[in-house]
């Protein structure tokens, strides 16, 4: 019993130090052998989502944990500090990218055939920095863990062919521009409080208002974080990066970058800028609800005009980070509440959809929506899932995505911004323009084999007319997903009212 | 009033969900796969029926499933109502279900099991709806019904079944989503609840215009109910096999539309704070226009299932008129049409659907003679025609009978006009059909030749489900007193 309170007193280590060490064993085993790294890969992942899982567990029972590096005590050392709220996120995030990991083989195989080892260590490296900006209580810890997400996503994204290394490199300006805001903002922070710690700034920044040097950090970071997270109009690296990279890896970074920065937006308002100075000292939340109107319309739209599936998909995301950019600036408990939720939820469905476009390109060799014909038939549970995360972003009952958008709109009309709630209705109604159009493809057009195809430098010619449902393990962990947005939706009032609600009141009551 | 807890509410709902798996599992065998609708549907039946008597002995039976949001649950609540609603459609899914086997396999109809399956999901969803003891429940149920029957509409899978389709959803998911779902928050936040109770949750916690508009959007975003302008998803709908027309069309899908209107009325907004407000004449002349233009359209209507669209439109409205008359004998009236409008729609659905299977006729111009080839399912037609018109010796005529007294005793002598005119043209497009089929000389007839009716599995459907309207007529015990008993319920009596 000793061993086992050992382990769970470390949980917040071996969250981050798991796939670490195993991004570096598996880049020396790849020497040897590239049928291991999936295996030890998908244990490294397993046991994050454990831990995760225990943690949540842990921070449910007990409140808040806190876990010093090396023993240093705060604000001297790094602290990890786990709280319901990146708790939460936490298993929404080592779920994501345990399925995805999980279901990965196959498509992983052909796509990177030697280079399936990078492929495998860049993919435990990227979910090391995001387990460690959500784990982190320590704002300059936070950037680092930012670089560490970012360099491995361009990696991934750039190992595709085609298109890819160049969105790659569209995606290393934008985000290097968003990650230096974000450094120049801890940078003021540093020097006019001396610290690094978050909660050691929240509780330092008070004695210095009305300094103009925190109103200044406070919109760097916030910038940097926007460029990060792709809210309109700096969404401009994100639907060619997702569009262009490889299924594997458009299936990773979709569900997991955009929400993981919306956290950070979250933690560096509410812990180091703290609630008051945001929305009481700052009248920045009117524009910034209009801007997440505007993302939200713009997103829509750009989707709609979309040839390509995945590509769809992006302009979807862009738009759903409208949705939770919205939500949290509305400044109420009903808004902040369904953004928080929705962090988790479209973190689900987004994964959702981008594993059946996956499936779907994986077997049809093309992701344009015309491809999609006959699917139905020719595989029917990649659409099913297909469907169920469709109905979950269009916000149908019992779907997770519903439950997120009846606060999201709740707190549009409680704050009175009925700009926001008309935005929510009208995405809502073009996703189901956007999805019923993939259907109806899919449902009325009959399968018609390679007629009208032109193999692309990156689309191997194997569509054939043998079609056939995706491979097991990719559509065990695609309808697990998509189970999962039904489970979710089911028990999301108990999230509210037992996680999130903990950190909400607590900050704008 | 006295409230039990129990899962019977849940299981007359997962009864046809859990068949599914059934169902498409042995979708090698027909014979089985069929042997397991008919075992959900009479599972189904049997479980509401078996609450029969504890509602009618005025016990309302509960059943709360999740808290999804913080104070609103999926809750599940048997009344009066309620009952009314489920009794008749999974009733009539039986029915259907025996006639659905027919005809699928007289046509050789591809994806049959496809077909079982959405069915079974759809009836999971209307009895889920009946059962809905909130806006929120009810909702979702509506929502589940829209989806499962968007495959059904389009089973053809052709140009003209896509069309269809981008119809039915634009105009059922477009407004649940774009009126009802704002609406529904706007209510919650106002008053804190989305139960149905008997007097109603918004008298003295939404304003009096915010009401009125209110109103508006429910009744128009309710698309279901087909209340003019949003009428036309239901005659391209018709596009479908003809079973799921049936049931769906005539019963399922477009009831719930009218049913959720008339929960609306009774169980959120409250029918002595409409009548404060003075909102029935408003509601009501919404119904009429939709009960005149539509029957009027129905006259020129030669496509046999669309005059019969046509006139589903505008029976429609007759529940929602007589509910939102507020009187009395008028919600009874309206109630009762839920069931008696059933049984004769249904009907000549299913007389249409063997008229195409035996004779492969779709018209109206087309079917001069037709009684001499089909006389058993012309004579069934005759007597739906009959209910739906409001005809003695037809179930039809009671809740006909008791709108118009409705109508007097909320001084509206317009909407008696309205009744009556419209019951002259539901006559005057249905009746010539029926005399064409019978009296023409063998000269003009187009059906040569001795009687040949259709398979016996379309036969027999039609033929019960007239005799039951008949039946209806003269032993309405059943839906009468259940009507009674939701208005009690209401007026506290």
């Amino acid at each position: 019993m000793a061993s086992l309170e050992g382990v769970t007193q470390h949980l917040p280590a071996i969250i981050v130090a798991v796939p670490l060490l195993a991004a570096l064993a598996v880049t020396a085993l790849w020497w040897f052998s590239n049928k291991l790294c999936y295996p030890l890969s998908v244990g490294a992942g397993l046991i994050a989502l454990a831990a995760s899982a225990g943690l949540f567990q842990q921070v449910l029972s007990y409140g808040v944990v806190e876990y010093r590096l090396g023993g240093w005590p705060p604000p001297w050392g790094i602290v990890f500090r786990v709280d319901h709220l990146n708790s939460l996120i936490l298993v929404a995030v080592a779920l994501v990218s345990f399925l995805n990991l999980a279901g990965s083989r196959v498509a992983a195989e052909k796509e990177f055939q030697e280079k399936v080892g990078a492929f495998y260590a860049l993919y435990l490296l990227f979910t090391t920095g995001l387990f460690g900006i959500l784990i982190t209580g320590d704002a300059f810890n936070l950037y680092v863990l930012l670089e560490i997400a970012s360099l491995t996503g361009y990696a991934l994204i750039g190992i595709g062919s085609g298109r890819a290394s160049l969105s790659g490199l569209n995606y290393v300006f934008m985000g290097t521009i968003g990650a230096t805001l974000y450094l120049f903002g801890v940078g003021c922070l540093y020097v006019i409080t001396g610290s690094l710690n978050m909660v050691d700034i929240g509780a330092i920044l008070p004695n210095l208002w009305p300094s103009k040097v925190i109103v200044l950090a406070f919109l760097l970071c916030l910038g940097g974080l926007f460029v990060k997270m792709a809210l309109f109009p700096l969404h401009g690296w994100l639907p060619n990066a997702y569009t262009y990279s490889p299924s594997v890896v458009s299936s990773l970074v979709a569900p997991l970058t955009t929400k993981v920065m919306i956290y950070a937006m979250v933690r560096v308002t509410l812990t180091i800028f703290t609630f008051d100075f945001a929305f009481n000292k700052i009248s920045l939340q009117v524009p910034l609800v209009w801007l997440a109107v505007l993302a939200i319309i713009v997103g829509s739209l750009m989707a709609l005009s979309q040839q390509r599936l995945k590509k769809m998909l992006a302009f979807i995301v862009v738009a759903e980070v409208g949705y939770m950019v919205g939500g949290f600036w509305l400044g109420n408990r009903a808004g902040m509440s369904g953004a928080v939720l929705h962090i988790i939820n479209d973190a689900l469905m987004t994964l959702c959809v981008f594993m059946a476009a996956g499936a779907l390109s994986f077997r049809t060799g093309d992701d344009r929506l015309t491809s999609l014909k006959g699917m139905f038939r020719k595989m029917p549970l990649t659409m099913g899932a297909m469907v169920l995360g469709g109905l979950s972003l269009i916000g149908v009952p019992p779907t997770c995505g519903f439950f997120s958008k009846w606060y999201l709109i709740s707190g549009g009309i409680e704050a009175g911004h009925y700009g926001f709630v008309a935005a929510l209705i009208i995405s809502s109604l073009v996703n189901i323009v956007l999805f019923f159009r993939c259907f109806e493809i899919a449902y009325f057009e009959p399968f018609s084999g390679s007629a009208g195809h032109q193999p692309g430098p990156m689309e191997p010619d194997d569509r054939s007319s043998t079609v056939v449902e995706a491979p097991a393990d990719m559509l065990i962990t695609l309808l697990t997903a998509a189970v999962v947005l039904i489970v979710l939706g089911i028990f999301s009032g108990q999230i509210v009212t037992r996680v999130i609600h903990q950190v909400i009141p607590a900050l704008t009551g | 009033m006295e409230t039990i807890d129990s899962i019977r509410p849940l299981i007359a709902i997962l009864a046809s969900l859990l068949v599914i798996p059934l169902i498409m599992v042995s979708r090698k065998a027909p014979n089985l796969r069929e042997m397991w609708t008919l075992a959900g549907a009479g599972l189904k039946f049997l479980t509401i029926v078996s609450m029969l008597p504890l509602v009618l002995a005025g016990t309302r039976i509960e059943c709360t499933l999740v808290e999804v949001l913080p104070g609103y649950g999926l809750e599940l609540r048997v009344d009066a109502l309620g009952m009314l609603f489920a009794l008749v459609s999974s009733f009539l899914w039986i029915v259907t279900s025996v006639y659905s086997i027919g005809y699928m396999r007289s046509l050789d109809e591809h994806d049959q099991t496809r077909y079982f399956s959405f069915f079974a999901l759809s009836l999971s969803a209307t009895v889920g709806v009946a059962f809905s003891a909130n806006l929120l429940t009810l909702y979702l149920f509506y929502e589940m019904l829209t989806l499962s029957t968007y495959p059904l509409v389009t089973h053809h899978q052709d140009r003209e079944a896509r069309s269809a389709g981008r119809k039915y959803l634009f105009f059922i998911l477009g407004t649940s989503i774009g009126m009802i779902l704002p609406a529904m928050l706007y209510i919650a936040l106002k008053t804190g609840t989305l139960e149905f109770a008997s007097q109603g949750i918004v008298k003295g916690r939404i304003s009096p215009q915010a009401t009125t508009l209110l109103v508006l959007v429910f009744v128009f975003g309710f698309a279901k109910a087909a209340v003019m302008p949003f009428h036309a998803w239901l005659p391209a709908a018709m596009v479908a096999p003809t079973p799921v027309s049936a049931l769906l069309h005539a019963v399922a899908v477009v009831k719930v539309g009218v049913f959720s209107i008339v929960r609306m009325i009774t169980g959120i907004f409250g029918t002595g704070w409409l009548a404060e407000l003075q909102l029935s004449t408003l509601v009501c002349t919404l119904a009429a226009l939709t009960i005149i233009i539509s029957s009027l359209i129905a006259l020129s209507q030669d496509g046999l299932k669309r005059r019969l669209a046509f006139s589903t439109i505008g029976q429609l409205s007759y529940i929602v008129l007589g509910v939102a008359l507020l009187s009395k004998s008028g919600m009874v009236g309206g109630m009762l049409h839920i069931g008696m409008h059933a049984f004769g729609k249904i009907t000549l659905f299913f007389c249409a659907g063997a008229i195409f299977v035996a004779t492969g006729v779709t018209n109206v111009s087309q079917m001069v003679g037709i009684g001499r080839r089909l006389p058993l399912t012309m004579s069934a037609f005759f007597i739906g025609a009959l209910s739906v018109i409001g005809l003695p010796p037809c179930g039809g005529f009671i809740s006909k009978w008791h709108l118009v007294i409705g109508t007097v005793e909320a001084n509206q002598y317009l909407m008696l006009g309205v009744l009556l005119v419209s019951s002259l043209l539901n006559a005057a497009y249905f009746l010539p059909i029926v005399y064409r089929a019978f009296f023409c000389t063998p000269a003009e007839s187009m059906f040569p030749g001795p009687a040949a009716e259709a398979p016996t599995w379309c036969l027999v459907p039609p033929l019960l489900t007239a005799g039951l309207s008949i039946i209806l007529f003269i032993y309405p015990q059943p839906f009468l007193r259940l009507a009674r008993l939701a208005i009690q319920a209401i007026s506290g009596g």
